[in-house]
């Protein structure tokens, strides 16, 4: 049985669950991890130190994660696993690894990129200040370093995270000032029937909302987020209510997000071809139902690939294993098993549907966002900036923004400020979100240092004094 | 349904040269379409180093950069802004003593030339520069020399030379190019189609599929320079810093990041080009071996760019020898930002009065062998 | 602020803060350490205004923070360890 070397990018539930499928074909798969332990971010591992309990860590999901998690563990001397490494580049065929200092490169067969997703953030005055978070910050204090964010918060914007985030709060000691939400109750109604495609979800959705308000926190949908004030750090948060009145809650800290958005810049500097999705509003990697990429020997599973879920990326991580199995030559054909596993998948397509109706971001928050709002906080851009630009240029493609007002230029490459700023550009230009095209990914997908310690030699020095 | 245009002259590229070219041109009250592939200023003329330098140049180009000098300190004037420009000065190290001679060679043969440069070392050159490392031992200051954005320079050419009155048609790939009885016809087959008495090859790296149509070739392969940029770090660099040798070449821009490049990439695709790895890996160390300021900070970002290379390092710049009223001017090798305003304007005077201001025959693209020549071509 | 609420029994962990003697939990991120005794993480690159981190899980980059002998690190991916002499202001 011949051995190659299949890599997987994520220790979440699609990389766990890939990592499994690998070596059940006999394979030792490498599982790259920028987290110290494995579990992604909804199963996300605390130090063992806080030895929190999982059903307190977990929920409802305790029983999945735990499966997941155990699983991974008892598979870990089968595995390569690299903790606390940062895939930063690939290359045709290698990706480059940086861990404890150290550059690496590493040679792949087939690379499964199972990166995960972080908040989809359209922010709103003052969400730069110091206690202003993502939900899923708010969920990592809480899980990962047993804190909250604040001990009397405000959460908004949009999404099942913000009823679940809320409630976990509300049971865990914090105190839960009101929960916003930017979608207005008629579309959950009208979304009803796609979420039933997967009832026990839609069931503890219902669930967190009705525990909410037995405990008397205050619920309003259809509300606009209006501003966050604080002196050096958040006090209050300024919204308007559906009915139109304006309203300002005090708080200690606001956790905030509409929905979720992939990480998809190992899939560009892939090399893999994009398509707009009009239900997450997002460009994201093409793939076949297996999880192919376009480009031959990459494959793609999980949040990272498409918002689907934690339950639907333990399926494509397994899904995109078989696939990179099947085409390695390495695995009798199993149709059964893939065919069983996309038509599970279906149910996961249909719900997320379901939810991205109920959940849909604003379609208001360009034409709302004044033009003091800082867009892009890695280099502070306000959308005043951005509007001007797109109008004194006549720029209406996002790189050409960027490259003139700097958007999308500071650390983060643009993950928090690309969907606000794309969806200011196409405002400004009056064309539709997808016409402004995607931020072009480049490496480093994170900041790197320059001392990092190469393992090669230099090469000969050639002369490049024309090149300035 | 393919707009049909007549134009005085038509330009094939968007770039710092033909954006210039074409703003000129309209300021001598001829009529100019520019056609651009992608958008104005978006590949070379927008991705390079920002270096906006005279020094280091050979003899035959500083007439050129002299004249380029008079244009970049009247930016503002010319297309609007003033493109982050900064008269920082251009500090070239010696990093030996076989370096230094090198540079004090080159300070005597261009101080006949109009250019004045300064040599410190020593420990006068240490209390100057005391953020370099012991890697530098003597440097050779250029004051009129400086830097600036080309991701804003560039594109504003193209806008100023719209303002003016210019065409310019941006997604525009060429499929129609031919020489016609009285000039030329060129076009993307879909949307337009220009005539035109005068054609003016600007399309850089690619300037060659252009010229080939006519019988002219010159040997211009690509190459795709390495660059990398640092977060925001505490200000320490005020001067733009090139090597004797090469190497390493950097900037700190005033908002703090710090430009790096000197080391090769790759092609990716026929349009763009990426740093690789190894490459990455050898320009953080030069970074960290000749600026200790830069010992913890981080790259955010780095790219590549396709920028045209000719093996004598002179860009190809005049008439064409088989085609009246076509002229070339590409395959800067890499140099081409700061003297690119200049070149527009060379170009346009051809045009304009038959001839430059700037002597250009050392550029000529004859002194190539024959035009029956084989090149390898911009890949 | 972030608010404690954990009740495991860890070490405390001796750091220093802007040269002020400080105490942190073993488990905790350098984030952590900072947050539980101070109301900022850094000033912004440009214009100085208080951050305090954003994301906590590596993606939005808001929370590098300098350590005395200029050493840099992301504070809500790195754990903070006894003797580490943190710097938030410029």
């Amino acid at each position: 049985m011949s051995t190659k070397q299949v890599v997987i990018v994520g220790a979440g539930p699609a990389g766990m669950r890939a990592a499994e499928q690998l070596v059940a074909a006999g394979q030792r798969p490498v599982v790259i991890d920028e987290g110290a332990r494995h579990g992604g971010q909804i199963y996300r591992q605390p130090p063992a130190v806080l030895q929190r309990d999982r059903r307190d860590l977990y929920g409802f999901e305790a029983a999945r994660a735990s499966a997941v998690l155990d699983r991974f563990d008892a598979l870990r001397p089968q595995i390569d696993y690299r903790p606390q490494t940062l895939a930063w580049q690939i290359e045709a065929g290698t990706l480059q690894l940086l861990h404890a200092g150290r550059n690496h490169a590493l040679p792949f067969d087939a690379l499964i990129l199972a990166p995960g997703a972080t908040d989809r953030v359209l922010p709103f005055p003052g969400w730069t200040l110091p206690g202003v978070y993502t939900l899923g910050a708010a969920q990592v204090a809480l899980k990962h370093q047993g804190c909250l964010i604040g001990p009397r918060v405000v959460f908004a914007g949009t999404g099942p995270l913000l009823y679940l985030v809320a409630w976990q709060y509300a049971t865990h000691g914090g105190q839960v000032a009101a929960v916003l939400d930017t979608a207005p109750a008629s579309a959950k109604w009208l979304a009803a029937p796609r979420l039933l495609a997967r009832p026990a979800v839609a069931a503890k959705g219902a669930y967190f909302v009705a525990r909410l308000r037995m405990m008397g926190v205050a619920l309003h949908g259809g509300v606009t987020l209006l501003k966050a004030d604080g002196n050096e750090r958040v006090r209050t948060l300024s919204w308007r209510a559906a009915g139109g009145g304006t309203h300002t809650t005090g708080c200690d800290a606001i956790g905030f997000g509409h929905g979720l958005r992939s990480e998809t810049q190992l899939a560009d500097l892939a090399g893999c071809a994009f398509a707009y999705d009009a239900l997450e509003q997002a460009w994201l990697p093409t793939r076949d139902a297996a999880g192919r990429s376009s480009v031959r020997g990459v494959y793609l599973a999980g949040d990272g690939a498409s918002i689907l879920g934690a339950d639907a990326a333990e399926l494509s991580g397994a899904r995109a294993a078989l696939a990179a199995l099947e085409d390695l030559g390495l695995s009798p054909a199993e149709p059964g098993h893939a065919a069983q596993i996309e038509r599970e998948l279906q149910a996961h397509v249909k719900f997320r549907r379901g939810l991205e109706t109920a959940f849909a971001p604003p379609s208001s928050w360009a034409a709302d966002a004044p033009d003091d709002l800082i867009v892009c906080r890695c280099e502070e851009v306000s959308a005043g900036e951005l509007r001007a630009c797109a109008r004194e240029t006549g720029t209406r493609e996002v790189n050409r923004l960027k490259a003139l007002t700097r958007i999308g230029m500071g650390r983060c490459q643009g993950r928090m400020c690309a969907p606000a700023a794309s969806r200011l550009l196409a405002h400004t230009a009056g064309c539709a979100l997808h016409e402004v095209g995607r931020l072009r990914g480049q490496a480093p997908i994170k900041p790197i240092p320059i001392a990092m310690l190469q393992e090669q030699p230099p090469s000969r020095q050639v002369a490049e004094d024309q090149d300035d | 349904m393919t707009e049909s245009l007549h134009a005085d002259v038509s330009i094939i590229g968007g770039g710092i040269v033909g954006a210039c070219a074409a703003l000129f041109l309209r300021r001598h009250g001829l009529s100019v379409v520019l056609l651009e592939r992608g958008l104005c200023g978006a590949a070379a003329s927008g991705v390079n180093y920002g270096g906006v330098r005279t020094q280091g140049r050979a003899i035959v180009q500083l007439p050129l950069s002299m004249r380029a000098r008079a244009l970049w300190a009247r930016l503002p004037e010319l297309i609007g802004i003033d493109g982050e420009y900064v008269q920082s000065g251009h500090l070239k190290l010696a990093r030996s003593e076989a370096d230094l001679g090198r540079l004090e060679a080159y300070r005597d043969e261009v101080g006949a030339h109009g250019l004045a440069l300064q040599i410190v070392g020593g420990s006068a050159f240490r209390r100057a520069y005391p953020w370099l490392s012991e890697q530098a031992i003597a440097g050779s200051f250029c004051a009129g020399d400086g830097h600036a954005n080309p991701r804003l320079v560039s594109p504003a050419f193209a806008r100023a030379a719209r303002a003016a009155g210019a065409r310019i048609v941006e997604h525009c790939a060429i499929t129609e190019l031919a020489a016609t009885g009285s000039g030329f016809v060129v076009g993307d087959g879909r949307s337009v189609s220009v005539q035109s008495r005068w054609l003016l090859n600007c399309a850089g790296a690619w300037a060659l599929d252009i010229a080939e149509r006519f019988g002219d070739s010159a040997p211009m392969t690509s190459i795709h320079p390495g660059m990398a940029v640092t977060e925001s770090v505490p200000r320490f660099m005020d001067v733009n810093v090139g090597v004797e040798g090469g190497g390493i070449y950097g900037r700190q821009t005033a908002r703090g990041n710090c430009v790096m490049g000197g080391s090769r990439g790759t092609a990716n695709g026929a349009l763009y080009g990426v740093p690789t790895a190894r490459a990455i890996g050898e320009l953080c160390d030069r970074m960290a071996a000749l600026f200790p300021p830069l010992a913890h900070a981080h790259v955010i970002r780095f790219w590549s760019g396709v920028e045209g290379s000719l093996p004598d390092h002179q860009p190809v710049i005049g008439p064409s020898p088989t085609t009246p009223q076509l002229i070339h001017a590409f395959g800067f090798c890499g140099a081409g930002f700061q003297i690119g305003p200049a070149v527009g304007e060379a170009l346009a005077d051809l045009v304009h009065r038959g001839r430059s201001q700037v002597a250009l025959d050392a550029f000529s693209i004859t002194r190539f062998t024959s035009p029956a020549s084989t090149s390898t071509g911009a890949h | 602020m972030l608010h404690r609420i954990d009740g495991a029994r860890r070490e405390p962990i001796a750091f220093e803060l802007d040269g002020r003697a400080c105490t942190a939990l073993e488990g905790d991120t350098v984030l952590t350490a900072v947050l539980t005794n101070a109301a900022k993480l850094r000033e912004s690159d440009f214009g100085g205004a208080a951050r305090a981190g954003f994301c906590l899980m590596g993606a939005c980059q808001d929370c590098w923070v300098r350590l005395a002998d200029g050493e840099r690190l992301r504070a809500c991916t790195t754990f903070v360890e006894s003797g580490m002499r943190v710097r938030t202001g410029a």
